[in-house]
């Protein structure tokens, strides 16, 4: 096989990897959105909050010593210990349940009935205040996550494949680990969704709202299961892009890549997700390697949304969603 | 006690109709004006121009071009960031391109072609809605900063990138460029502003705004009774648009003199202008003067309190402002989803009947 094309494959494959890491924050959005109505833009910073509250915890730092050290002039860094990954990882995702249930206390629970627009700038609201805590908790420096995922260059892609095209192909291991993790994911939330009690609530309030609390589905309990969820899916998410980047305030920008995924995929569609993520990772690796260069590079920032719009233009309901259907 | 309406007859339909009906409102407003143009420039200096006045008026300008597009015609957009970098690069290429004619025609201009630009990425409005045009608009805001760094004619090949703004001079004098005075900057902004602060109002209050609204509160309904939705959604664009052109051109030009697109004109300008016009009030000229003024003032009070008196570090209060600004917003939208035009509109109420409510 020439070059060209091999390389061509290499870039598709890097670029289904990518895809993967989008979908893996799109489908928190997805979770909410179809639960609620919500169209959550903190999912991001969840993910941010979630990756900093983890290296916190095995880290041993003293939450807010910034802020403590400011007012009582003190001078606290860490408690000196380290946990071992699976502790913090669990400590960490009782943090996101905890901060569902805040969230839906104080903030979703007054705002029943109001347009989906002012949700959303709602949850723009929540994550401006989650980036501010998150970095007044932990810090604001780039912190390095490590809980154990292998990284580097998987050296049997290069050798299997070596063997068979005579050229090596550069597959990150932690690429591979995120799509095993996200296939898992899915697996599991679809089976949650279709086989236990809870997730048939959680489809019977997507559905209708109000048929839901009439058969007695609690509907404050159902958003704060799924909250809980969207917020571990956030810590997925977070772990997978910390080890991958570094935890930093870029994370939280993830969710700004993960909406053009969602307009793709159809905002109510967890396989929608997936398939959206893979086309955006795909299409902009690609664009990247043969349009790219002609135009000056960096062309990742803005295809996959330029992609979303000319395609919403034509379908505005993504590949999967729902069809919307408008009464006066 | 206050707003006493007794014997403030109206005998024309023009006097019925006007922006401020009630007399001690009128005067409120020619004795704000009087001071803005007739006190200010004598007492400002360059601390009090660079930090408060001059970025107020400018995010006053970009407020109201964007509640023009959230809050009359509810399309929301994250693109704002973007046009004012049209705005701006506009505004360069104009000033750069013909030094002898006057910048305040080369600011008016550059809204014109962010017009432009706007209109066309209005164009989706028309198919797709709520928060799916919201993230549509995220293309214009990625795709236009990166399509000023990476094509050099918008900078004119520097080698750093930047743009900086020329010397020129409006009536003798120096409004862009190092020779600057506060007072020179603060009312060239200000006239620009109380000129498009006027046509807005009385845009929204005419046929063109009650459009609007009509799509606004429910674009279906208001196309059955003849409100035409491509005319409506991109005369909205196009307006929206030009106010935020021209405030990009000025945060360009007259306040910071030198860009670097991505820092000045990125994804969380978009949010803040959002955010200004959210507290300030959707759909209300007063609230976005009041929102801009509150998100410019917020920054300076809190940096001067906790850094200037409790002597915290600076990222420490920039952290405790993101929180304090995130949960505003929340705050905002669960008690007044009308914003500070709301409060002050209900405040005006308690005043006419104070101190007797029966």
């Amino acid at each position: 096989m020439p070059d060209q094309l091999l390389f061509a494959m290499e870039v598709t494959l890097n670029g289904l990897m990518a895809g993967v890491m989008y979908s893996l924050v799109a489908l928190g959005f997805v979770l909410i959105f179809k639960a609620s109505g919500i169209f959550n833009y903190a999912q991001g910073v969840l993910a941010l909050f979630a990756a900093l509250t983890l290296v916190g915890f095995q880290d041993g730092q003293v939450p807010f010593a910034h802020l403590i050290n400011a007012v009582f002039k003190t001078n606290l860094s860490t408690f000196g210990w380290h946990l071992p990954a699976i502790v913090a990882i669990l400590l960490t995702a009782a943090v996101m349940v905890l901060l569902a249930i805040i969230i839906e206390k104080f903030v979703l629970k007054h705002l029943v009935n109001q347009p989906p627009i002012i949700l959303f700038m709602a949850t723009i609201g929540m994550a401006y205040f989650l980036e501010g805590l998150g970095d007044i908790m932990w810090g604001a420096d780039i912190k390095k996550l490590d809980v154990g995922l292998p990284q580097g260059i998987s050296e049997t892609v290069e050798s299997v494949t070596d063997s068979i095209f005579g050229y090596g192909f550069f597959i990150d291991n932690l690429d591979i680990v995120a799509t095993v993790v996200a296939a898992l994911l899915v697996l599991s939330l679809t089976l949650f969704s279709q086989y236990t009690k809870y997730g048939r609530a959680l489809r019977a309030v997507a559905d209708d709202h109000q048929a839901a609390l009439s058969v007695g589905i609690s509907l404050r309990f159902i958003w704060v299961l799924v909250w809980s969820i969207a917020g571990i899916v956030a810590l997925v998410a977070g772990i997978m892009w910390g080890t991958k980047s570094g935890v930093q305030f870029s994370l939280s920008l993830i969710a700004l890549k993960a909406l053009p995924v969602l307009m793709l995929g159809g905002f109510t569609s967890i396989p929608g997700a997936i398939v959206g993520g893979l086309i955006i990772g795909v299409g902009e690796k690609l664009f990247e390697f043969t349009i790219g260069p002609m135009i000056g590079g960096a062309t990742e920032n803005w295809f996959a949304y330029v992609l979303a719009l000319v395609f919403l233009v034509f379908r505005p309901q993504g590949l999967f969603g729902e069809k919307i259907i408008e009464r006066v | 006690m206050f707003y006493r309406e007794a014997g403030d007859f109206k005998t024309t339909y023009v006097e019925d109709s006007q922006t401020f009906p009630i007399k001690l409102d009128r005067w409120r407003y020619y004795a704000v004006l009087a001071i803005a143009f007739g006190v200010i420039p004598f007492l400002i200096n360059d601390y009090w121009a660079n930090a408060v006045f001059v970025p107020f008026l400018i995010y006053s300008i970009a407020a109201i071009g964007l509640n023009i597009l959230v809050g009359y015609c509810g399309q929301v957009s994250l693109g704002t960031g973007g046009f004012m970098a049209v705005g701006a690069y506009a505004c360069y290429k104009l000033m750069t391109a013909f030094p002898e004619v006057s910048i305040l025609i080369h600011v008016l201009l550059a809204g014109g072609i962010t017009a432009g630009v706007g209109l066309l990425f209005g164009l989706p409005s028309l198919r797709i809605k709520g928060f799916y045009l919201a993230v549509a608009t995220l293309a214009a805001q990625f795709f236009l900063v990166w399509l000023f760094n990476k094509v050099p004619w918008f900078y004119n090949y520097s080698a750093s990138g930047q743009i900086s703004a020329p010397e020129r001079t409006v009536l003798g004098h120096f409004v862009t460029g190092a020779n600057t005075t506060a007072s020179a900057k603060y009312l060239f902004c200000l006239v620009i502003l109380v000129g498009l602060a006027w046509l807005a109002r009385n845009l929204t209050r005419g046929t063109a705004g009650r459009k609007w609204m009509a799509i606004r509160d429910m674009d279906i309904a208001a196309e059955i009774i003849g409100v035409n939705p491509l005319t409506t959604k991109l005369s909205a664009f196009a307006i929206s648009s030009f106010y935020i052109g021209v405030a990009g051109a000025l945060f360009f030009s007259v306040y910071l003199g030198a860009v670097e697109v991505g820092e000045a004109f990125g994804i969380q300008k978009s949010f803040l202008i959002l955010f200004m016009v959210i507290i300030g009030g959707l759909g209300s000229i007063f609230g976005s003067f009041a929102g801009a003024a509150f998100l410019v003032l917020l920054p300076v009070f809190l940096k001067n309190v906790l850094v200037g008196q409790f002597g915290w570090a600076t990222d420490l209060a920039a952290h405790i402002e993101l929180m304090i600004v995130g949960a505003l917003i929340v705050i905002f939208l669960i008690a007044e989803p009308h914003g500070i035009a709301q409060l002050w509109k209900l405040a005006k109420e308690k005043l006419r009947l104070w101190p007797f409510p029966h």
